[in-house]
Formats: structure tokens, sequence, C-alpha cells
């Protein structure tokens, strides 16, 4: 057996990054431990509580259950890079104003889970938010605040782009 | 946990897969979506030394239409099944069951192909493959082998995929236009494995049913098909006693076990349960499109 | 003793434009960021990690322990077993005087020669990397020999079962009784008497972070600081010192960012200890960090109970007395340093809680198992006790055929009868059931519920309206621990500090694991020093920069931090005050501060800003009178010293729909009415109640830790572990009642743990509404499907 370190390319938030990792490395310790991107949060590793969500060629997927090796060649995008795009500004705005985020492990996944539901379902009702976040474990907020914070985030959605990351900064502070 | 080491290969092409897997056997395994295979190997509770990653093939790819059938690729993610317009509308019943399987972050990794192939009793598209009378093709890039679904799954995460073979595609002949399909399953929480689920398919013309096919899973080792209802229920419009023994004659058919939440009596009265809402759903009127 | 009579106290502040607000958290906008600052996000140099080989039986002897091979491995920097790491580190025994009779054995932070439950650390193996480590674990062989486990706590104390610690004599842990006198009498004569049989499945907190800590010992000065994710930074710096013969003035320990913590946080693990002994013993900075299998099997568990219960009551519903008999299953040890039998001990003391009865007898005995051990855990025997009370209360109104929210309002204790005594020796300051229950009936719409319901079930559909009026401890005094021989902090001191730029800097001992308690301080400080909340930076859970306190548990963070901060805050805008009289040559009366500015009482002129009344002090004190100094930094103490806690009331409904087909429990809606006296932030108090809700609902229909006859542990992970999660939940709807205490100024309550006292007892009473006309009855929880099948006769 060979499993010794292989090189892999991985695109990252939009930066290049030539890593030699483990096969046996998943995804989410890789952006971790290899890159330094903290945001992505282990929880589990089996799958199931998804704070280890992260965009994989802009999908979301358990970054716990998607090897280093899996993804060389492809583009991953974590809760920093989509947030300091300016991706999520009114999803963020709205976790604020309606304290949907508490102890914040849960709230990196969350909101590119709801992210992509609104991507796929600009739409959704107050049922289908809860359904798309059911593969995502709050212990802390008993998700109403959550899905209150989401179809906020939905209904200010419009054809308009969202506003950058600078106007919460100003906006918290009254 | 971490998981233990193991080297990685990328195949090629079918060919090389199963020359993998015929070179190393048992220390080797097939990497798909990796959904459980990787959540397996966090825990440690396998050490296989390599893993072939076969999620680049082509050859397990598409979803089309085909001389009468529908075809699926192994290597087809569940994502792509439930947001198929193909399969929306020539086999419903996957579009019914695609939005139970876990949930969306692992339906964008997790293939058809890996559950088929792992078989789990209590997963969705075992089921719906015996319901469907699915086609399995296998095959090592040199040979090809069918194998009826039911033929298939034979115990507990025991399948008739040989060591070499890699599955392939799932074909599925198109249905009649009097067919109709139900789906349901019971689970504590959505996206949960099932606790019991049901796969029905049935001819339904002027209210009355023939060429059934019930397929129970959660009931047993493998998906199971309750085929002492499915005679009961033939030429019946499903009324209270016919309904009445068709529900009995399940006992016949599955003896389930216990799991860690459900006894054996619970999932055998859920079963039956799930069988008279089925028929009563596939027996409702089509909705107008 | 205040008088709760008297008008609540306007709290006395320059201002009110925070207190009282939905002020959002400036917190929130790095934790969407992905740049909160959990442990497991820092490295230190030369940083190592610790993997725990944990015993895989329920009870065995260590009979050999084989690490040869595995300190071979690659990256392994030591392997120690329980004897070396016995040489750094002491055992503990986790008992406290005031529960008189507790008994519990020395523990260690590695098990030696015998392991007691399935989960306890025998080894630990330190390797560069978490997967090196367990690579190398994974090499380790041990022998053990299985023994005889005690498993069960119906049969702990029977003489067939192996009594897991011989010098002890028996399983018994601990043992109290309440007794009115009376009570045997009382249920003679009775009218009617009602009883049931209450089991509660043993389950855990499941934080979405798991215990962690980063433990950096610097041997050059001996001084070990520990990164933790802890809820009582104090307390651990007294112990970490207190074990490893450390001088506590040498050990820091850094509470940052905590995912999630609802008690699981806030004990000291054996865990904790060997790691921190590993530091020291390695003088290199050592990371634990549980993994999920892990916290399975070794975070504190709680909530294993069976209770045999019984009210007498009059036939017109008045209560007369309850009668309870109380067996709880903890773990082999008591738990560090907050014991086991606290949770029991509160479940004596808060059964009845809400209502007039003087008749009451308890007996509460908690046993010793090989299971995981347990201890304090949001609610802390509250849902229990809760959940009797209530459920006796719904069979009552059942059996006498008087309404069940009728029924309460004849038997709680009246809004104007305070201060008083509960029949179980709680002594309650000021609470509010007839307002609350007024409340939830409007807000629930309950006449209208009730027409639905009966229409409903002619259709076949069943639905069910439960509800719960509950008590809940908070704002503790030194009754809790600190009576019993424990260093925990029943205190707590805030500093604020003006700088040369016009920032307040606020310090506290009180800790923030996301309930929001950093952004209530900055809200007094900012309201009672009359500045921006902008201009406010709140510190808290770092021991050498903070005042010494008890951090955050029993609901005590907003009530008693607070009310430090509100002192402080006073206390420093007096100086300010003073400081800017003699800088203008006026007098201070005629003074005060809007917005940043000291300006004129009378026209509001503006006259100095306090950025240029820091700037004054800190650089130009030749500006300012002979022998006049300024003091910008206050530190102040508040200490809750009245009563042993505060306690809160309220009220929750829950409106259920079962399937009576399948046994399925759907949550259609769920209702609160609090009262934790002055509300500071209503949103962050209503944030706090719904989460603390869905954790009770956890409790009553999902979770469970299985284990099997041989003690171990069968649904240890994610999967077979089954939390609440979105799509089962309601929608909970939250109001609020306000009776400020008198024995603070700020005269706030705690809220934290009272969603999770009401829940399962509204949810429990609902399902069972919703079975009645089947006569059918469920008191075990969780409710799972499988329960009702059984109890409605469907298998």
């Amino acid at each position: 057996m060979n499993a010794s370190k292989t090189l892999v390319h991985l695109r990252v938030n939009g930066e290049a990054h030539a890593l030699w990792v483990e096969p046996r490395q998943h995804l989410v310790d890789c952006l971790r431990d290899e890159i330094g991107l903290k945001g992505t949060r282990v929880g589990c590793e089996h799958g199931v509580c998804g704070a280890c969500t992260v965009l994989l060629d802009g999908d979301i997927v358990r970054g716990c259950l998607v090897l280093a090796v899996q993804a060389d060649g492809h583009e991953v995008q974590t809760i920093e890079g989509v947030a300091d795009a300016g991706a999520i500004a009114d999803l963020q705005q709205a976790f604020i104003e309606r304290n949907a985020a508490q102890c914040g492990a849960c709230t990196p996944g969350m909101l590119l889970t709801a992210h992509a539901l609104l991507q796929y379902r600009p739409g959704a009702g107050r049922e289908q938010i809860r359904e798309q976040i059911s593969g995502n474990y709050c212990r802390c907020t008993g998700y109403h605040a959550i899905v209150d914070a989401i179809e906020q985030a939905r209904d200010s959605r419009g054809p308009s782009n969202a506003s950058p990351v600078a106007a919460i900064l100003g906006n918290l502070h009254e | 946990m971490k998981a233990p080491a193991f080297s990685y290969l990328r195949a090629d092409t079918l060919a090389h897969a199963s020359a993998l897997l015929r070179e190393h056997g048992d220390a080797a395994r097939l990497l798909a979506g990796g959904q459980t295979l990787l959540a397996t190997l966090n825990m440690r509770l396998s050490k296989p030394q390599l893993l072939i990653d076969i999620g680049r093939l082509e050859a397990l790819r598409g979803i089309e239409l085909r001389d009468g059938f529908l075809r699926i690729g192994a290597g087809v993610r569940h994502v792509d099944i439930e947001r198929s317009a193909v399969v929306a509308q020539h086999l419903p019943l996957l579009t019914q069951a695609a939005p139970h399987v876990a949930h969306a972050a692992i339906r964008n990794r997790g293939t058809l192909g890996g559950s088929i192939a792992f078989a789990d009793p209590a997963a969705e598209w075992p089921a719906c493959a015996l319901a469907a009378d699915a086609e399995l093709i296998l095959g090592d890039g040199a040979r090809e082998r069918r194998v009826m679904a039911g033929d298939f799954f034979i115990d507990l995460y025991e399948t008739d995929l040989r060591p070499h073979e890699v599955l392939i595609a799932l074909e599925f002949p198109l249905p009649g236009p009097a067919r109709r399909f139900a789906f349901a399953e019971l689970a504590r929480r959505h996206g949960d494995y099932a606790i019991v689920g049901i796969a029905l398919a049935a001819d339904v013309t002027g209210g009355v049913l023939s060429d059934l096919r019930i397929a129970f899973f959660g009931m047993g080792n493998t998906p199971m098909r309750a085929l002492g209802a499915e005679t009961c229920l033939a030429g019946s419009a499903a009324d209270a006693a016919t309904m009445s023994r068709a529900v009995d004659s399940l006992d016949e058919d599955m003896r389930p076990d216990a799991d860690l939440h459900s006894s054996a009596a619970a999932k055998r009265h859920l079963a039956s349960v799930l069988l008279r809402r089925a028929v009563h759903d596939i027996l409702q009127p089509e909705p107008v499109r | 003793m205040n008088d709760v009579t008297a008008p609540a106290p306007v709290i006395d502040t320059e201002a009110q434009r925070y207190i009282g607000k939905a002020v959002p958290r400036s917190n929130v906008l790095r934790l969407t960021q992905g740049r909160g600052q959990y442990v497991d996000d820092m490295v230190l140099p030369r940083m190592l990690h610790v993997v725990y080989l944990r015993c895989p039986h329920a009870h065995a002897r260590i009979v050999r322990i084989d690490a040869d091979a595995a300190r071979a491995m690659p990256g392994i920097a030591a392997i120690v077993d329980g004897r070396q790491m016995a040489t750094v580190c002491a055992p503990w025994v986790a008992t406290l005087k005031h529960l008189t009779g507790m008994r519990s054995p020395p523990q260690h932070a590695l098990a030696i020669d015998r392991a007691t439950w399935q989960g306890e650390a025998v080894l630990a193996i330190v390797g560069q990397t978490r997967a090196l480590a367990e690579d190398a674990l994974d090499a380790v062989t041990v022998e053990w020999e299985p023994l005889p486990a005690a498993v069960h706590m119906d049969t702990a104390l029977d003489t067939a079962t192996p009594v897991i610690h011989p010098e002890l004599g028996s399983n018994l842990c601990f043992h109290r009784e309440i007794d009115t006198g009376g009570v045997e009498a009382v249920f003679d004569g009775a009218d009617v008497v009602v009883e049931d049989v209450f089991r509660f499945g043993r389950h855990t907190g499941v934080t979405l972070e798991p215990r962690a800590l980063l433990a950096d010992f610097a041997p050059a000065d001996r001084r070990l600081t520990v990164h933790h994710s802890h809820q009582a930074p104090h307390m651990m710096a007294d112990l970490y010192a207190r074990q490893l013969g450390l001088d506590e003035a040498d050990v820091r320990v850094i509470c940052r960012d905590v995912g999630g913590s609802f008690g699981i946080k806030v004990h000291a693990y054996a865990d904790d200890f060997a790691t921190v002994a590993l530091s020291v013993m390695l003088g290199r900075p050592v990371k634990f960090v549980a993994d999920r299998l892990e916290s399975f099997v070794t975070d504190v568990h709680a909530r294993e109970h069976r209770i045999k219960a019984r009210l007498a009551l009059a036939k017109d519903g008045r209560m007369l007395a309850f009668q309870i008999d109380d067996l709880t299953g903890i773990g082999p040890y008591s738990m560090f340093p907050r014991t086991s039998a606290i949770e029991g001990n509160q479940v004596l003391n808060i059964t009845g809680g809400p209502y007039k009865h003087t008749h009451y007898r308890a007996a509460l005995d908690v046993v010793f198992l090989n299971k995981v051990q347990t201890s304090q855990y949001r609610g802390v025997g509250h849902p229990i006790a809760c959940t009797v009370t209530e459920g006796l209360v719904d069979l009552a109104a059942a059996r006498l055929g008087i309404d069940p929210l009728e029924l309460r309002r004849r038997n709680v204790m009246e809004d104007d009868s305070y201060p008083r005594t509960g029949a179980s020796g709680i002594l309650l300051e000021g609470l509010s059931h007839q307002a609350c229950l007024d409340r939830l009936e409007t807000m629930m719409d309950y006449a209208a519920l009730r027409r639905e319901q009966t229409a409903l079930r002619a259709q076949g559909v069943h639905r069910g309206i439960g509800i719960a009026a509950l008590i809940e401890l908070t704002n503790p005094g030194p009754a809790f621990y600190g009576v019993g021989g424990a260093r925990i902090a029943a205190q707590d001191g805030a500093t604020l500090r003006l700088d040369p730029t016009g920032v307040v800097h606020c310090a506290t001992g009180v800790g923030e694991q996301g309930q929001g308690t950093e952004t209530i301080f900055a809200q007094i400080a900012a309201d009672t020093l009359g500045v921006p909340i902008t201009s406010v930076r709140v510190l808290t859970g770092d021991t050498a920069a903070t005042p010494y306190g008890g951090g955050t548990w029993a609901s005590r963070g907003a009530g008693i931090g607070g009310e430090a901060v509100l002192l402080a805050s006073r206390q420093l805008r007096h100086n300010l005050l003073e400081l800017a009289a003699a800088h203008l040559k006026r007098p201070a009366e005629g003074l005060h501060i809007v917005q940043g500015q000291v300006s004129c009482l009378m026209t509001g002129e503006a006259l100095i800003a306090l950025a240029e009344l820091g700037r004054i002090a800190y650089f130009r004190p030749d500006l300012l009178p002979a022998g006049y100094q300024p003091e910008l930094v206050v530190t102040r103490h508040y200490a809750q010293r009245d009563y042993p806690f505060v306690f809160t009331n309220g009220v929750q409904a829950s409106y259920v729909e079962v399937d009576v087909e399948t046994g399925f429990v759907k949550l259609l809606r769920h209702w609160v009415v609090e009262d934790c006296g002055r509300v500071l932030n209503p949103m962050l108090v209503d944030e706090q109640i719904r989460g603390a809700v869905v954790q009770g609902i956890g409790g009553v229909l999902y979770e469970e830790c299985l284990y099997d006859d041989n003690g171990l542990m069968r649904n240890g992970s994610m999967a077979d572990y089954l939390v609440p999660m979105a799509c089962e939940m309601p929608d909970i709807e939250v109001a609020h009642i306000e009776t400020p205490t008198r024995t603070s100024q700020l005269g706030a309550k705690g809220a934290g743990e009272a969603g999770t006292a009401g829940a399962p007892a509204a949810v429990l009473n609902a399902i069972n509404d919703a079975l009645r006309p089947f006569g059918a009855h469920v008191s075990d929880q969780p409710v799972t499907p499988e329960r009702v099948l059984r109890a409605l006769g469907r298998i």
C-alpha cells in the first residue's frame, strides 16, 4: 500500500492551491489544516450534522465525506469565500437581525445550505426551508429564528445585487 | 475519528477498475459518491488498503431513454435523478422517492449505483428498483451481465455483484399508460433511514389494480416484495375485505427483525399501515397535468 | 427580604435606549463569516494531539496494556497510562458536604487497574496529528478481564447486583427525604388520588462543537494556559492548580467562542485533567478535541429517572399533597465538582412547585451504575419535576372532569401572595402564575383550540393540548455549591474602564456561549453611562483579565453578572461626572452624560466629550485641581444573598396531532409565557427560550442513550442518537410577563433553562390529551411511535 501524500490542485475561494495531502484526509481537514480556513467546522465526521458544509463546484456537500484527492481539479468555496464575495450579505444581515446564530457552530453550514436553496428555489416557503435545512443540526436556536431569517432574506432577494459586506458593518451599529 | 491510511487510485476505464479489483481483492473498495464508504472509514469500521475512484468514469453517466427503457447510469447522483425532467415524466416513482434520500448535501454526491451496490435494507433505491422491474447492468469492461433487481439483493449488504464487477447502469422498462406509482416511508426525522417504507407500482384501469409490484424496505435484510399482497389485490379495487386479506398476507412474506428503535411487531404493524395508505394513494384520480 | 408588593424600582440609568430593546449582537457578524474563534481553530508551535484509548466494556479489570508497537509508530510523542499520570495529577472526590451522606470514591484522570464504564479512558496516546495518534491507538493491545456490571437502576441496590465500589458497601451514592409530616393521613382522607410511574430516558447534550481544550504548559516559569471550550474558567483554573500542584496564580484559563455547552461544558472531566497533565509532563501544548463517537460515551449524561408519584385532591379540585419516590441512575463516580446528586436533589425541591398544597413527601435514591457519568445538563431536574407534577395534574383534571387550565388556575399560588415558601421548603420571592395562565389562554386562543380538537376528533383526527406550569431556579446564591465546600464562585464582578479614546471596556467573570450575555452587558453599561453601545467593548472568559467570577450556569449570567456591570457602570459614571465637575469647575449634580458627552442637565448643552475627559485624565492631570486623582477604572461585585435562588415561573402549551395508526406525533405549535423578571433584551430571551424548548422536545420525543444488558451504549452516533432537526420542530410563540426581582436593582432573573423545564411536560400532556378518547396513556420518555402504538393496543 502506498498511502503517502499525493499532489492535488484545488481552487479554494478563487485561489489556486497545490497541496500534498494523504489520500485519507477529508476535504474539511484539508481546508482547516493545510490552508488554514477555519470557518468550516467538524461536528461528527459521519455526514449527519452538516457543520462541515462547503460548496464543491457550486453544490453544497458534506466536507467530511469528500476526500481532498477527490476534489483535485475542482472548485471549493468555504463560508469565508462566499461571505467575503458578498453573495450572502442579505442572509448574514437577516441572521444578525433575527439572532439566528447563537454559538455560531452551525452557522456557516446553515448559511451555505440556505444560500443553495434560495438559488435553486427563490420562492421557497417555510416548510421547504425547514426541509432544506433538515440536514443541519442546531442545538441553540431551535430552528425557528433560522427559518425566519431565511424567509427574510428570501423576501429581500430580487433581481438586484446583494449589498456588500461593508454595508452590514455600518448597518449593525444603528 | 480520522480514517485509517489507504492508497487511492483513479480508474480511467471500467476495465482498469475491474483489473484493480481483481488484483487487490478484498483489500480494495470502489469509491463513487463516498457518502456511505467515507463515513464508514471515518469511524474506522473498515480498513481497506486501496480506494478505487470510479467517480469520473463516463461509462457510468447519463439519464436517457433508449429502446423503450429508461437507462440511468450507476454514477448518476441522487440529485440528478431528483431534478430530472425525463425521470419525472417517465418514472415518477423515482422522483417521489428522491427527496427522502438523506439530505440535499448528501444527494449532491451520493450515487444511484452506490446505493444499489451497498444495499442498505432501509434504503429507497433498491426497493424502487424492485417495484419498477429494473434490470441491473454489471460489467468489468470486457463483458456485461444483466441481473433483474429481484435476483440481485441476496442478503444483508450482500448482492450478486461479483468481486471484480462494477455496477454500470439500471434499465427500467418504460411504464405503460395505465401504470401508476406510490411511495411512502416512515422515518422519525426527515432524511433518516426509514423504519419502514413502500414503493408501489400497479396498472390502474377503471379503478381496478393489476400487475402489482409491492416492494417494502426496512422489513428485512433486503428489499422485499409482498407477493401475497400483490396476488390478493390483483384484479380488485382494494375493497375492505381484499385489503384486509392483503394485510394479513404480509406476515407470510416478511418477518422483520427488531432494529434499534422499533420492535418487529411495530414494523409489521407499520407495514400494514403503509400498504393501506399506498394503495389508497395509487387509486386516487391522477391530477390533471 | 424585599417588599415584592411595592412597584419595581426604575433602573437608574442615564437613558434607556438599549435595555429592554431587541438589540442585535455584534458577535453574530463574525460568526456569519466563519470567523468564530473556537479551541480547535487554535494552533500553537510544537502542538501535539491526544487520543484516549477507552474501555470497550462496561466494567473491566485492566490486565495488561502493550503499547510497545504503538510507541514506535510515526509521530508518536508519548504514551501514558493511569499510574504514570497519577504522579502528576491527583485524584478527586466529587461530593458536596451539604448533600449529607453522599458518597463517591476517588476518580483518576486515567483509570488505574479497573475501568468502570464503556468510554472510560485508560491510556493517552500523544502524537503530531490526531490521525497518527489514532493509528497508534490501533496498534495498542489491551488485555481486559470483563467484570459483572451494574446496568439497571431498578436493581442497582439488589443484593444480586455487583457492587461497583466494594468499599462503599452498596451502589447507593446519595439518599434524601423531604417530609412535611401528615402526608399519609392526607392521602388516606382525600376524595381523589391520582398516581403514575414516570420514566425518563437517559440522554445527553450533543453540543455541536465537541468538548475541546488546548493545554499549554510553559516549563520555564511553570505557567499553564488552557484554552478551553467551557463555561466556568475560574473554576477550572482553580481545579487545574489543585489537581496538578500548580499555583493558581500561574494558571490562566481562556474561553473564547464556545460552540454550544448547555451545562455539558461546565464540568471538570477526567479528559481535561489528563490533557493538562500531559502538557505539564511534555512541556508542550497538547490539544484534545473529543470526536463525536467519543462524545457520546464521555460527555455527561443526564435525566435517567424512574419516579413513582401521586397527588391527593379534594373533589373541588384543591390539591392537598404530592408524594414522589425518585430513583436515578448515575455513572460509577459522581461527576466533579458539581456532583451527580444535584439533579435528583432538584427533582425533590421543584416537584409541585407552582401549587399551594402544604403536604409533601419525597424520597430520592441516587445509585451508581457502570454507565457514562451524569451531572448537570440544561434544566437540571426541572424537566423531570415539571413532567411529574404536570402529568399528575392532568390525570387529576381528567378524573375530576375539570378543565386542565381551570384546575391549574384553582391551585397555583396567587400572584399577590409572595414572598412565600413552597411545600418542599423552597423560598419564592415574587411569581406570576395567574398572569401567565391568563396570557397563555389568550395567546393560544385556548377555547378555539378545544373546539377545533372536538371537531377534528369527529373526523378521526386526534389532536391534543398539553399545558405545563413551571418554576425554574435562577440567580443562585452560595446555597448551590459554596456551602457544600466547592470552590465555585456564587458572586461575580465587573470591571468598567474608560480609555483615553472614550471607549468603555467591560470585563466580567460571566461568559458567553451564544446566549448573548456580552451584548446584554454592553446594553447595561451603555445605558448606565450614557454612551452609544458602539463605544462599549465587553471581555469575558479570561481568568487573567476579568474579576474572579462564577461563569455561566443555573441561568445566572444576566441577573448576577448584569448587576455587577450595572453597579460598576454606575460608579464609573459618578467618577466621570466628578472628573468633569473638577475640570469644568461646575457642580457634578448639574451634569449628566448623553451620547458620550457630558452635558448640562438643565440646558442640554454638550460641555465635554468623554474622550476628551479621558485624554485629560490619562495625559494631562496637570490640568486638574491639586489633590484630586480621577479614577476611571471601577470594579464592583454582586452576590445574590437574599434567597438560595431567585425563582422564575412560566407556563407552556403544546398542540400536537397523533397519528393513531403509526404512533407518530406531529408538533403543530408551541407557546411559552415566561416571567424572568425584567427583560433586558427580548430577542435574546425569546431565542434562548426557543432553543431551550426544542432541547426539551428532544428529551420527550427523540433522545435516549440506549444501553444493552451488558452496559454498552448501542446508539452512540449522530445517525442513531436522534436529536431534533428542523423539519419536525414547531414554530414557538413567546410572550413575557415581567415581575422584576427585588434582590437586585436590575431586577433581571435568568431565562436560559425554563424552556427545557416545561417543554417535555407540555408535550407529554398533549399526547395524553390526544389519546384520552382511546383510554390510552403514556408516561415513559422518549415517547416513541412504538410506545404510542403499545399504549393504543395496536401492537
